[in-house]
């Protein structure tokens, strides 16, 4: 293949974020709970823009670059702006300021649900994921098998996914996200959570997933996780990155910090 | 490390995506870009529209035609009182009720279901990017497949009066291209308006109440003796006239047209530079 002129990267695959930043604008309803609850968070991080609206910062200058191979950890606390920034990579916040650049198709695991219709059946959802992904039929039907190979549905496959046990609903999100084999992929932790048995089995299929995928962007607060799948890490802390580098040099410094938080809260 | 693609991954069209504060011709290009990708993905159009169909009757005994039951069962009703009530005779009636009503349907149905099309996909705009017209065209084609059920009745209804608009029949498609054309930034719009003003939903479902009364639908424009030039700013009158009188064997004529013309081009306007305008704000409202 043919590198587009202004690609650094030989084969085309690569995520540059350079200086973004994300506001949330505060309008509705929800918006007020929403402020209610971030209200707990440093007053910094609500400001009013030129239209005089009230804005949260969920994330402030961030600028990092990736390429084929690298694998990266997102750690934070809660409300740390991880979910936000996956979703700011996958596209579905366009940058408020600065740039994302991503080359290479993109699966999101974010949601549960994956934006399923829980009052489709499961085959429909699959129907549904497979012509988003603007896949053919053909290959809808392997994916279908594939699913139902992995999520042992059975006659609930063509059941509304309303009667689905919350088990059952994982089991389906997950092997359905997994047989889109992307060349980057974003992961938010949510997938990583399961009962043991579920986890044994799909360690197999995720670690394949994730091998095969270029570039991995996961969030989580499993710093085993992080251990093992990443070669860098990125501390979130009020949208801003805190540290990044290696995970031997942010880890430590992330659980001290932690350390330190919990000993003040308690006190 | 490994260089597997993807199965769907083909190396002479890598999916780019460049996102950045936008430029005003960057909108521009983006929101066309919106409308091509969307209609690449006409299948999950389609699909989703149907879904929404089927999923409303689901598990009910007729399905769908739950649909044409009741429109049969509204038009009956309307059919025997309002006669009496306009003194007019019942087989000129019926017919003009009838093709009226499930027209109408149509409309409302659009501009209703339209100021929700994008609050309604919150889960799908939330995981996942998608072009926003995916979610305009959806509301589109359900509103279209309520219609073609619907249909059914008029037929029946025109057969058994034995009314039928013989050759004038083709005049009726340029009116209907022209309302599916305008179809797409109504959706745009009042979508738009909807996410940011929750307001909104219930604003027009109660002007398209109103609209419904002051509008030539169960009455026939003729029935207004003075001050006809009035029902001319009802952008709905001139609409719906220039599909309705082709079907009922009339000409449209000229002057409608051009009415529903300027109609559409002010909507054209008005929609795309909304669109364009917020288009990357959307998933922020939603």
């Amino acid at each position: 293949m043919i590198a587009a002129p202004s690609c650094p990267v030989p084969n085309g695959t690569g995520v540059e974020v350079s200086d973004l930043s994300v506001t949330f604008p505060l309008y509705h309803g929800s918006a007020r709970t929403l402020r209610r609850t971030l209200a707990k968070m440093r007053s910094t991080r609500f400001e009013q823009d030129q239209q005089q609206r009230m804005v949260v910062q969920a994330l402030r200058s961030i600028s990092f670059s990736l390429k084929p191979g690298d694998r990266l950890g997102l750690v934070g606390g809660n409300g740390a702006g991880k979910t936000t920034l996956l979703r700011a990579l996958a596209g579905i916040y366009e940058p408020v300021g600065g740039r994302v650049t991503i080359r290479g198709e993109i699966n999101a695991l974010l949601d549960t649900n994956l934006g399923m219709n829980l009052e489709l059946t499961g085959r429909e959802n699959i129907g549904l994921r497979g012509l988003h992904a603007g896949l053919s039929p053909r290959r809808i039907r392997d994916i279908e098998e594939d699913v139902q190979g992995f999520a042992e549905l059975g006659s609930f496959l063509d059941m509304p996914v309303r009667t689905y046990s919350s088990g059952m609903v994982i089991r389906l999100g997950f092997a359905l996200a997994t047989s889109i084999r992307p060349r980057v992929l974003l992961m938010d932790e949510w997938f990583l959570a399961g009962d043991a048995i579920f986890m044994n089995k799909a360690q197999d299929r995720l670690e394949n997933l994730v091998r095969q995928a270029e570039i991995l962007v996961i969030s989580t607060h499993l710093l085993k996780v992080v251990e093992s799948w990443c070669t860098r890490v990125i501390w979130l802390d009020h949208g801003m990155i805190r540290m990044q580098g290696t995970p031997e040099e942010v880890l430590p410094a992330y659980l001290a910090d932690e350390a330190t938080t919990a000993t003040e809260g308690a006190a | 490390m490994s260089t597997a693609h993807g199965p769907a991954g083909s190396a002479h069209a890598e999916p780019l995506l460049d996102l950045q504060p936008e430029t005003v011709p960057a909108r521009f290009r983006h929101a066309v870009k919106d409308a091509v990708e969307a209609a690449r993905l006409w299948r999950l159009c389609f699909k989703l529209g149907w879904l929404d169909v089927k999923l409303r009757y689901r598990g009910s005994v007729l399905g769908p035609f739950w649909l044409t039951a009741s429109t049969a069962v509204m038009i009956a009703a309307m059919g025997f009182l309002y006669p009496i009530l306009f003194n007019v005779r019942f087989g000129n009636y019926l017919p003009f009720l009838s093709l009226s009503l499930v027209l109408w349907g149509f409309m409302a149905g659009v501009v209703n279901e339209g100021a929700s099309c994008f609050t309604a996909a919150e889960g799908m705009v939330r995981s996942m990017r998608l072009p926003f017209c995916v979610h305009a065209a959806r509301c589109i084609i359900r509103n279209i497949l309520v219609l073609l059920h619907n249909v059914v009745v008029v037929v029946a209804v025109f057969a058994i009066f034995h009314v039928w608009p013989g050759e004038r029949l083709p005049y009726a498609v340029p009116g209907l291209m022209l309302w599916l054309l305008d179809a797409i930034p109504a959706c745009l719009l009042l979508g738009t308006l909807g996410a940011r003003f929750r307001d909104i939903p219930p604003i027009i479902a109660s002007l398209m109440q109103l609209f419904f009364y002051i509008s030539p639908i169960i009455w026939q424009p003729e029935l207004i003796a003075h001050g006809h030039e009035w029902l001319q700013l009802n952008p709905f009158y001139a609409l719906m006239e220039i599909v309705r009188r082709p079907l009922l064997g009339g000409h449209a004529g000229l002057h409608l047209w051009s009415l529903s013309l300027i109609d559409s081009a002010i909507l054209w306007v008005v929609g795309l530079l909304l669109f364009m305008r917020v288009r990357s704000r959307l998933a922020y409202w939603i």
